[in-house]
């Protein structure tokens, strides 16, 4: 890892994201509405609200995959729009969609997160198969490498999206429900994979429904609002509080929905 | 074999045979990946417009056909980007318009042009003219220069477009290169496998070789091994046989799908037992 080290502790780390004012619209009714984020380079964020509260909305925006109306986002200091280190941020997902209707190895799944523009005239290079190796071996999936990656369990393929992310060189890490569908027995593998790389300095930010497994790593908490405001009801450090914590577990599924469903891909 | 190399037209239909057997599975494999796969056969569909408009117009087929299949790359698209949810209808309406078109100007076109519709859409042993082969051999040669630049950018676009996006990929440029390289493949093969089963040539190796291979890369060689294959056995065997070498070709293909699905069966039962 050759990024550096930053304590979360420490109050005048980098601000990674910046978040000011941030009002999304879909159709004309809002989603977010006057949101305030900051997040610095350290730091285990985890984004907890109802479904419908616009946390998924948010991460999206932050990533440059939805448009906004109003207010500004900063990635790393520099505005959304003028942003070009993607190579530090990495989106891991839930799963790949891709990899179940071809079979895709686990190998080719972690160097995907190296394919980019930049390299596009050139072939990899002995140091970025390097990466690629040692961000295998750090979520301890080296033997499998040559397996398909829909033979392994939901938490192994999890890690393998892990590393995928680590390869990038990735130093922030945007996950979406990450034990969501994992059992219990796997679920502590990953939460040890991501205390490693909290203490390495990787900034991670957890979208979820719910601290099960994560709740002595997180640094920051914050939750969306309650459908009918959509915006940020509690920003600092855990536990949240009790009243807070009700409304995100039980009225987590208003639509029905089972909890797995809410990608970030929809 | 060599009574049917003594023939010329049947050297260039090989030839073009050949090169549709070497693409399409390339292409295929990105489609399927993206779960895309009937894309082809839409494109095929929006190509017979083309057709029918060169008869009508009195202009060369490959062309016309080439330019109404990339323009029907655009549309499909940018409905696919405008119409989240009623996209897949909206594909349907193109492609219905698509054939019908074909056969509507087809139908006015002076002479014999209604009949000779059937070379196309079934494909045909004697329409590869020598002319055609340079055409068919350039677009050939522009495909997989495309794949071998963009090939690892059009697979991450394919594995998840948003992890992609936040990659710094271009998903929307890619999602367009890859409809436009599926119309470059359909009128590739619409002289030899005919516009209604090309996409068949593009999909069917591609299902036949996932069943045994364990990584993208390996599905690709192999659905390309059996691409080329399949156009091949099919095109001699219906030169003996006097059919049209389209549905012979599309056979091979799923008799190789059939025997690769027999053998994967046992193949994975013993692979789950080992672990």
């Amino acid at each position: 890892m050759t990024h550096e080290h930053h304590r979360h502790d420490e109050p005048d780390a980098e601000v990674v994201v910046d978040v000011d004012r941030l009002c999304v619209e879909f159709d004309g009714e809002h989603v977010l509405e006057d949101v305030d984020l900051s997040v610095r380079a350290g730091e285990f964020v985890a984004l907890l609200g109802p479904n419908g509260s616009g946390k998924t909305t948010l991460v999206r925006t932050i990533l440059g995959l939805q448009p906004y109306d109003h207010g500004h986002v900063r990635l790393f200091g520099a505005p959304l729009s003028r942003f070009g280190s993607w190579h530090r941020v990495a989106l891991v997902p839930q799963r790949l969609p891709g990899a179940s209707s071809i079979p895709v190895s686990v190998w080719e799944t972690v160097m995907s997160g190296l394919i980019s523009p930049k390299r596009r005239w050139r072939w990899f290079s002995r140091a970025e198969r390097a990466a690629a190796t040692e961000a295998l071996h750090d979520v301890g999936l080296w033997s499998r490498r040559h397996d398909r990656l829909d033979n392994l369990s939901g938490g192994q393929q999890r890690r393998v999206l892990i590393a995928r992310a680590l390869a990038s060189g990735a130093d922030l890490l945007v996950m979406d429900e990450p034990t969501a569908g994992v059992d219990a027995e796997h679920v502590g593998r990953l939460t040890s994979l991501l205390s490693q790389l909290h203490d390495r300095g990787v900034t991670i930010i957890v979208v979820t429904h719910e601290l099960t497994g994560i709740t002595d790593l997180v640094t920051h908490a914050v939750v969306l609002g309650p459908d009918q405001r959509r915006s940020v009801v509690y920003d600092g450090p855990p536990p949240i509080p009790v009243d807070l914590s009700d409304h995100v577990h039980h009225h987590e599924s208003p639509s029905g929905e089972a909890p797995n469903a809410v990608g970030l891909g929809t | 074999m060599t009574a049917i190399l003594d023939f010329d037209f049947m050297r260039r239909a090989l030839v073009a045979a050949a090169l549709v057997g070497l693409i399409a599975p390339l292409i295929g494999v990105f489609l399927v990946q993206r779960r895309l796969a009937l894309l082809g056969d839409g494109m095929g569909h929006v190509a017979l417009t083309g057709v029918g408009l060169a008869f009508l117009l009195g202009t060369a087929p490959i062309p016309t056909a080439m330019a109404t299949a990339v323009l029907g790359a655009f549309l499909i698209e940018f409905i696919r980007y405008r119409s989240r949810t009623a996209g897949d209808v909206a594909l349907a309406l193109l492609f219905y318009g698509g054939i019908a078109g074909g056969v509507l100007f087809a139908s006015l076109a002076p002479g014999r042009a209604s009949s000779s519709l059937n070379a196309y859409l079934f494909g045909s042993l004697s329409t590869v003219a020598q002319g055609d082969l340079l055409a068919l051999g350039a677009l050939c040669l522009g495909v997989v220069a495309v794949v071998a630049v963009l090939g690892r950018e059009l697979f991450a676009v394919s594995l998840d477009p948003d992890v992609a996006a936040v990659q710094g990929i271009r998903v929307r440029l890619m999602s367009t290169l890859m409809a436009v390289l599926a119309a470059v493949v359909v009128v590739v093969g619409m002289r030899v496998v005919g516009l209604l089963l090309v996409s068949a040539i593009m999909i069917v190796p591609v299902a036949a070789a996932q069943q045994v291979t364990r990584s993208f890369r390996a599905t690709a060689v192999l659905a390309i091994i059996l691409g080329l294959l399949a156009s091949l056995t099919g095109l001699v065997t219906s030169f003996y046989v006097e059919v049209p070498p389209g549905p012979t070709i599309v056979l091979v293909a799923l008799a190789s799908f059939a025997i690769l699905a027999a053998i994967a069966v046992p193949v994975r039962r013993r692979r789950r037992e080992a672990t």
